[in-house]
């Protein structure tokens, strides 16, 4: 599932259509946020790297990590860092220019050269402009795309309003050049309306809970600290993704921490929670219990009998002998029955399948990677 | 006394018991969370005493809003450590923040009182020899008297935090900082605690004994390691 994160990342979007986003969300109960953001920026840069991807290049705006923090998690994972694919605009080292303010230089550091400070976060517009210039920086005259990973939004909202930041995040979604674009999100530090919005902006939206849920007003208890430790070394990811059809699917995954980085495993158990996930919770059922599905499969359906008593015959394209002999007879009896069927109409049904579940419309071949 | 049998879980939760590093908190940002039942203050203290041990190099930046140097010498003393000979040896570098008031009503003025304790402590360790840099820790007691001498602008109290956090990448220090956790509590979105918990690589809080009040045991320890150093994230618990 994660990969399958990854790959609609590296293949970007259709002419004329907004650019993939994908939204990372965690909370202080399930931190990976940012190792989950790691691993999708190590995943399209290798894509990127390989010339599989449709964008040429990555703009990394990082709020949360020094950009050294970025060459190094590169550069251990065998990544080959240089300025013709990646550049980081800096948003971590002088956010607000408080050491303009004093006067202190920057030592120059392996990262300069691909990185550029941003000496005022609260600027979304020069923001903007500078995570553009980059970007085209990367693709040169040519024409191509690139593609912007944002460490943290959280930071962003910390100075600009949810309209501003929507407004930013918006417009590089629609940029012609950006091909993809994915953030992270602390989602206990918003309002629940701040959190939607993004969710709406973005076409993936993957959240991290906790593997056990988090129990109030129980300290100390050494059964829940042992709960506790294991939300801090697994979580559950699960991602919803928006297709082009309208579609909506979730899936889930479970994740594990560990030194080199994280793991992704499937879930076994809990496909029929996740399938009661899909419903909304409303006050009437949605589902069909087996007694139901038994006295649906008994209803004659209108056009599937003629209403003449006459026992049900599915039919099938290929006409029976007895019903030859029925026609013959109706043939020879003349003109004024057939005068007599003109005024009738007739309606003829086929079924493909009894077996066909009522609008089942995927599409088999979502999943193909070619 | 052997340094090893001295030793105890906080120590090794905290992995100070790694011979194999100079000073293990090094680039690391430590929060130490604690409530009106359960002080925390004594894991400043036993940081300190750790951090100017004989053996090592190190150099603590103290930024007191809470008390006085008096408190922390008299405090020290009774375990071993002589603060004023640490003082004066530059390896105790102590900022008097009692009497930081920012003028009321004026934001802009938080913010400058903040910038110019930021630029005191980044130029207390960037006068420092460069293999000496990497064994400073920054130690703030504490936060929410800082927001009290802030008047308030927790923005600007976390955009100190911030750069404090850039000092760790920039000089390879180690960020100390204590909070009330039940300050926070009460609110309808306790996001200033939140975003400090996100920030601490290290998370130690002090809370009082599921079981109530003892006579012997104040109360019980948690340290939550998130340091990448370690292979799994630790927790460990301990009575005080």
């Amino acid at each position: 599932m994660a990969e399958t994160i990854c790959r609609t990342l590296r293949d970007g979007g259709l002419e004329g259509e907004h650019a993939p986003a994908l939204a990372i969300k965690d909370s202080v109960a399930s931190p990976f946020g940012l190792d989950v953001f790691s691993h999708v920026l190590t995943q399209l840069s290798n894509y990127i790297l390989a010339g599989k991807s449709q964008s040429r290049g990555l703009v990394v705006v990082a709020f949360r990590r020094s950009p050294s923090f970025y060459v190094n998690l590169l550069k251990e994972r065998g990544i080959d860092v240089n300025h013709k694919w990646v550049r980081i605009l800096d948003c971590y080292t002088n956010p607000f220019g408080w050491k303009e303010r004093l006067n202190v230089k920057e030592h120059s550091q392996e990262a300069s050269t691909l990185s550029s400070f941003c000496k005022d976060v609260r600027d979304l517009d020069k923001l903007y402009s500078s995570i553009v210039e980059l970007g085209k920086g990367l693709i040169g005259q040519e024409k191509g795309r690139f593609s912007v990973a944002i460490d943290l939004v959280s930071e962003m909202l910390r100075h600009a309003s949810i309209s501003s930041v929507s407004n930013l995040l918006s417009s590089l979604r629609s940029h012609d050049q950006v091909s993809s674009i994915f953030w992270l999100l602390h989602s206990d530090l918003h309002e629940v309306r701040v959190s939607t919005v993004l969710e709406y902006l973005s076409s993936m939206v993957a959240s991290l809970e906790p593997i056990n849920a988090p129990t109030i007003g129980q300290k100390g208890d050494l059964e829940n600290l042992s709960l506790l430790e294991q939300n801090f070394r697994k979580g559950k990811f699960q991602a919803r993704f928006k297709r082009r059809n309208g579609r909506v699917r979730v899936m889930c995954e479970e994740l594990h921490v560990e030194l080199s980085g994280i793991n992704f495993t499937s879930v076994s158990s809990e496909d029929g929670i996740i399938n009661q996930r899909l419903l909304p919770k409303v006050q009437f059922s949605l589902q069909l219990s087996e007694k139901e599905q038994t006295e649906r499969a008994k209803v004659v359906l209108p056009f599937e009998h003629q209403g003449n008593g006459k026992p049900i015959q599915i039919y099938d394209g290929r006409r029976s002998i007895s019903e030859n002999k029925n026609e013959e007879t109706l043939v020879s009896t003349g003109k004024l029955q057939t005068d007599e069927d003109t005024g009738k109409g007739e309606i003829i049904y086929f079924r493909d399948s009894d077996d066909e579940m009522p609008d089942s419309d995927e599409d088999p071949d979502d999943d193909l990677d070619i | 006394m052997n340094d090893n049998q001295s030793l105890n879980l906080l120590d090794r939760a905290l992995g100070l018991d790694q011979q194999s590093r100079p000073w293990p908190l090094s680039g690391r940002v430590v929060l130490v969370e604690d409530c009106v039942e359960t002080t925390a203050s004594f894991v400043l203290h036993h940081l300190i005493k750790r951090s100017l041990s004989p053996n090592s190099s190190n150099v603590i930046v103290f930024v007191a809003f809470a008390n006085p140097f008096s408190h922390y010498d008299r405090v020290l003393r009774k375990l071993g450590c002589n603060l004023v000979t640490q003082r004066d040896n530059n390896r105790f570098f102590f900022f008097d923040m009692l009497m930081l008031q920012c003028p009321d009503g004026d934001e802009g003025k938080s913010e400058v009182g903040l910038v110019s304790l930021y630029e005191k402590i980044r130029k207390t360790i960037s006068v420092l020899p460069e293999d000496k840099k990497s064994h400073v820790t920054v130690m703030i007691d504490d936060i929410s008297l800082m927001e009290v001498a802030a008047n308030g602008a927790s923005d600007y109290v976390l955009d100190f935090l911030h750069y404090c956090h850039a000092l760790t990448s920039e000089f390879g220090c180690s960020l100390v900082t204590l909070n009330h956790e039940d300050i926070y509590s009460n609110t309808e979105t306790p996001t200033f605690i939140l975003q400090m918990e996100y920030l601490a690589e290290i998370l130690i809080k002090a809370e009082p004994l599921a079981t109530g009040l003892a006579a012997d045991v104040h109360g019980q320890l948690t340290v939550l390691n998130k340091a990448p150093s370690h292979c799994d994230w630790e927790l460990k618990e301990q009575g005080t």
